[in-house]
C-alpha cells in the first residue's frame, strides 16, 4: 500500500502525513485522559519519551519485531502512566497538571543522564519502519477504539467524572479506578506514538521531549474541541500542517503560530469543534425532529 | 562538606531564591485571582533582562536607572499581554487563556531570537566584583545588590498589598471574584494592576539574574519561568509569603543539591521537590486546602 501512495504524493508528504498520524494517536491520548475525563495532564511528551526510547532500545540491541517493539513501548507508557497516576490523581485541577508537569521534566532530565539512550548525544539508528501504511492502520484502529469507548459504561462514567465528581461518586463510579483506567489508556496511546515516532524519525533526543511538547498535544485537543474525537482530528491537523504551510515565511513561522494560537482562542475559545461528537452528527437529523440540541453541552 | 561550605551554599542559595521568588511572585498574585497560570510570565522575565541590557550598553544608564526602565517597560509588556491574549478569555473555559498564554510565550520567544538572534549576550558587569568577608561566608557586590533589591520590592509589594486600597481589592478579588465585583471594585483594574507588579518583578529579577550569572537569552525565560512555577506552588499557589518561601527554599535545595554532587540533576531537584510536596502536602506550604462544595 506505500507504494500506492507514493504513486500520487512525493516523499515529503508522505513524512507529513505520516507524522501527522502519529500525534495524532498521541493526542487521541491526552484528549481520553484531558478531554473526557477532565484531568489536566502537561506531561503527555514524558510518555512519548518513554515509548520511543523503550521501543528504540528494544529495536537496536535485541532487535525485537517492529510490532513487538511498540507495543512493549505502549506498555512501558501505559506502566508510568499508572505509577505516576496511582498517587497523583487525588490531586484536583491545576495540582495534577502541575504534578505532570514536573514528572515531564525529571523523565527528560533521567533520560539526559541515562548511559543507555546516549544521553544529550541522543539515540541514532533506529531502523525507520513507520510507514504511512502502519501509522494509518493504527490511527483508525485508535479512531475506532476512541468512539466505541466513549459510547461505552466506562466511556460515560469518563464523562460523569469530568462533570461532577462528587455526582459520579454517589451515582456508583470507582473514581480512582476508573481515573487510572483512563490515564494508563492515554499514557499506553502516547507510548505507541512515541515508539512509531521513533521509528520515523531515527533519532531521538530527551530535548525533544521537553514540556514544549506536552503543551503542543494540549493545543492540539484544546483547539479542535476538547473531548470531541472529530474536534481532536481537526486540531492535530490544523496545527502539525500549519508549520508546514507557513514555511514560507521562513523566521518568522514560530512568531505567526503563536500569534494564530491567541487568535483561534479567542475567536473561538471552545475550540474549533467544541462540543461536537462523531456520534451525534449522524444523529442530528432525528435530534432535531425530536427538538433536542444536538451538541451536547460539555465544556 | 564543613560548616563553612555549607553555609556558603545556603546563602549562594538564598541569593538565587530571591530571584525565583521575585518572579514567582507574579504567578501566585495572577493565579490568586484569575486561576490562570500565566506561561507568558517567564517571557516577560527575559524580556525584563533585555531591556536592562539595552538601558546599559545602548543608552549609558546606570543599573538602578537600568532596573527601573526594565520594570517599566515590562509592567506596560504585561498589562498589554492580559488586555489582548487573556481578557477576552476571561469567561471561558479554563484551558482557554492557558493555550493563550502558551501562544504569547512562543511569539515573545521567537521575536526575541528575532532580534537579539540566538547567542546569549553577556551583561555588562557595572559592578565590580569585590568579595566581602562576613564571618565563615564570602559574599559578592552583586549578590549584596541582590538581596537588597530583592527585600525592598517584596517589602513594598508587602505594604501595596496589606495597606494601600489597590492591594486590598487585589486580596478581595482573589478571595472571591464575583463578591468583589458586586461590592464595587472594578475588578478589570485590579486584574491589570496586578499583572503589572507581577510583571514588574519579573523584570526585575531578569536584570538581576543576568548581571549575576553575565547572561542573557531568549531562551532564558522557561527554565527560570518553570522553576519559579515551581516555588510558587511549592509555598502554595495564591499566596504571597508562600511563593516567598517556597523561591528561597528551591534556590537553596538547588543549590544544595549541586554542592551535594546532584549537579546533572540540577533541573530534577525542583520538581522531585515539587511532586513531594504535593503529595504529602496537596495545596502546598502555606497553600489554604481547597473545600469541595457538593
Amino acid at each position: 500500500m506505500d507504494s500506492f501512495f507514493s504513486m500520487f504524493l512525493n516523499d515529503y508528504y508522505i513524512q507529513v502525513l505520516t507524522m501527522l498520524g502519529i500525534y495524532l494517536i498521541g493526542a487521541l491520548g491526552l484528549n481520553l485522559i484531558t478531554g473526557v475525563t477532565g484531568q489536566l495532564s502537561f506531561g503527555h511528551a514524558a510518555f512519548l519519551s518513554i515509548g520511543a526510547y523503550t521501543s528504540a532500545i528494544l529495536s537496536i540491541k535485541l532487535q525485537m519485531p517492529f510490532a513487538l517493539a511498540i507495543l512493549a513501548g505502549g506498555l512501558m507508557a501505559g506502566l508510568w502512566g499508572v505509577l505516576l497516576g496511582y498517587p497523583t490523581l487525588r490531586l484536583t485541577g491545576d495540582y495534577l497538571g502541575i504534578a505532570t508537569l514536573g514528572f515531564g521534566e525529571i523523565v527528560r532530565v533521567v533520560f539526559l543522564n541515562m548511559t543507555i539512550t546516549g544521553g544529550a548525544l541522543g539515540l541514532a539508528g533506529i531502523p525507520r519502519s513507520a510507514t504511512l501504511t502502519v501509522v494509518l492502520f493504527i490511527v483508525i484502529l485508535t479512531v475506532w477504539a476512541m468512539v466505541r469507548l466513549e459510547n461505552s459504561r466506562f466511556g460515560r462514567s469518563l464523562v460523569a467524572i469530568r462533570e461532577d465528581e462528587i455526582a459520579a461518586e454517589a451515582m456508583g463510579v470507582n473514581i480512582t479506578t476508573t481515573k487510572i483506567t483512563a490515564f494508563a489508556i492515554g499514557t499506553f496511546l502516547a507510548g505507541i506514538s512515541g515508539g512509531l515516532y521513533a521509528h520515523l524519525i531515527q533519532y531521538l533526543n530527551p530535548s525533544d521531549f521537553g514540556f514544549i511538547k506536552s503543551f503542543e498535544f494540549l493545543t492540539f485537543i484544546v483547539l479542535g474541541g476538547l473531548g470531541s474525537i472529530p474536534g481532536v482530528i481537526l486540531g492535530t491537523s490544523v496545527l502539525t500542517l500549519a508549520p508546514e504551510f507557513l514555511r514560507f515565511i521562513a523566521d518568522y513561522r514560530m512568531m505567526v503560530y503563536g500569534l494564530l494560537m491567541v487568535f483561534m482562542m479567542i475567536v473561538r475559545p471552545r475550540g474549533l469543534l467544541g462540543g461536537v461528537q462523531l456520534s451525534r452528527i449522524f444523529s442530528k437529523k432525528k435530534a432535531q425532529q425530536t427538538g433536542t440540541s444536538a451538541s451536547g453541552g460539555a465544556n | 562538606m564543613d560548616a563553612s561550605m555549607l553555609s556558603q551554599q545556603i546563602l549562594n542559595g538564598i541569593t538565587l531564591g530571591a530571584t525565583y521568588a521575585l518572579i514567582a511572585l507574579g504567578y501566585t498574585m495572577v493565579y490568586g485571582i484569575i486561576q490562570l497560570i500565566n506561561f507568558a510570565h517567564g517571557e516577560i522575565y527575559m524580556v525584563g533582562a533585555f531591556v536592562g541590557v539595552l538601558m546599559v550598553t545602548v543608552f549609558q544608564q546606570g543599573l538602578l536607572f537600568s532596573l527601573a526602565a526594565a520594570m517599566l517597560a515590562c509592567m506596560v509588556m504585561g498589562v498589554t499581554i492580559e488586555r489582548i491574549a487573556y481578557r477576552p478569555l476571561r469567561r471561558s473555559t479554563r484551558l482557554a487563556p492557558l493555550i493563550s498564554a502558551i501562544g504569547v510565550s512562543i511569539f515573545l520567544q521567537t521575536l526575541m531570537t528575532k532580534i537579539k538572534g540566538p547567542q546569549p549576550v553577556a551583561f555588562p558587569q557595572v559592578i565590580n566584583d569585590a568579595l566581602y568577608k562576613i564571618g565563615p561566608v564570602e559574599i559578592s557586590k552583586v549578590q549584596i545588590l541582590i538581596l537588597i533589591v530583592a527585600s525592598l520590592l517584596m517589602a513594598t509589594l508587602h505594604f501595596i498589598v496589606k495597606y494601600v486600597k489597590i492591594g486590598k481589592a487585589m486580596r478581595a478579588a482573589s478571595e472571591d471574584y464575583d463578591t468583589a465585583a458586586l461590592m464595587g471594585i472594578n475588578v478589570n483594574r485590579v486584574i491589570s494592576f496586578t499583572f503589572a507588579i507581577g510583571s514588574a518583578l519579573a523584570a526585575a529579577g531578569g536584570v538581576l539574574v543576568g548581571l549575576y550569572f553575565n547572561s542573557v537569552s531568549p531562551f532564558m525565560g522557561v527554565s527560570a519561568g518553570l522553576k519559579a512555577f515551581c516555588a510558587a506552588v511549592l509555598g502554595g499557589i495564591g499566596s504571597i509569603p508562600g511563593a516567598m518561601l517556597g523561591g528561597i527554599f528551591l534556590g537553596v535545595a538547588e543549590t544544595l543539591g549541586i554542592a551535594g554532587g546532584f549537579d546533572m540533576y540540577k533541573d530534577a531537584i525542583a520538581f522531585t521537590l515539587l511532586i513531594i510536596v504535593l503529595l504529602f502536602r496537596p495545596t502546598g506550604l502555606l497553600g489554604r486546602p481547597i473545600q469541595r462544595k457538593v
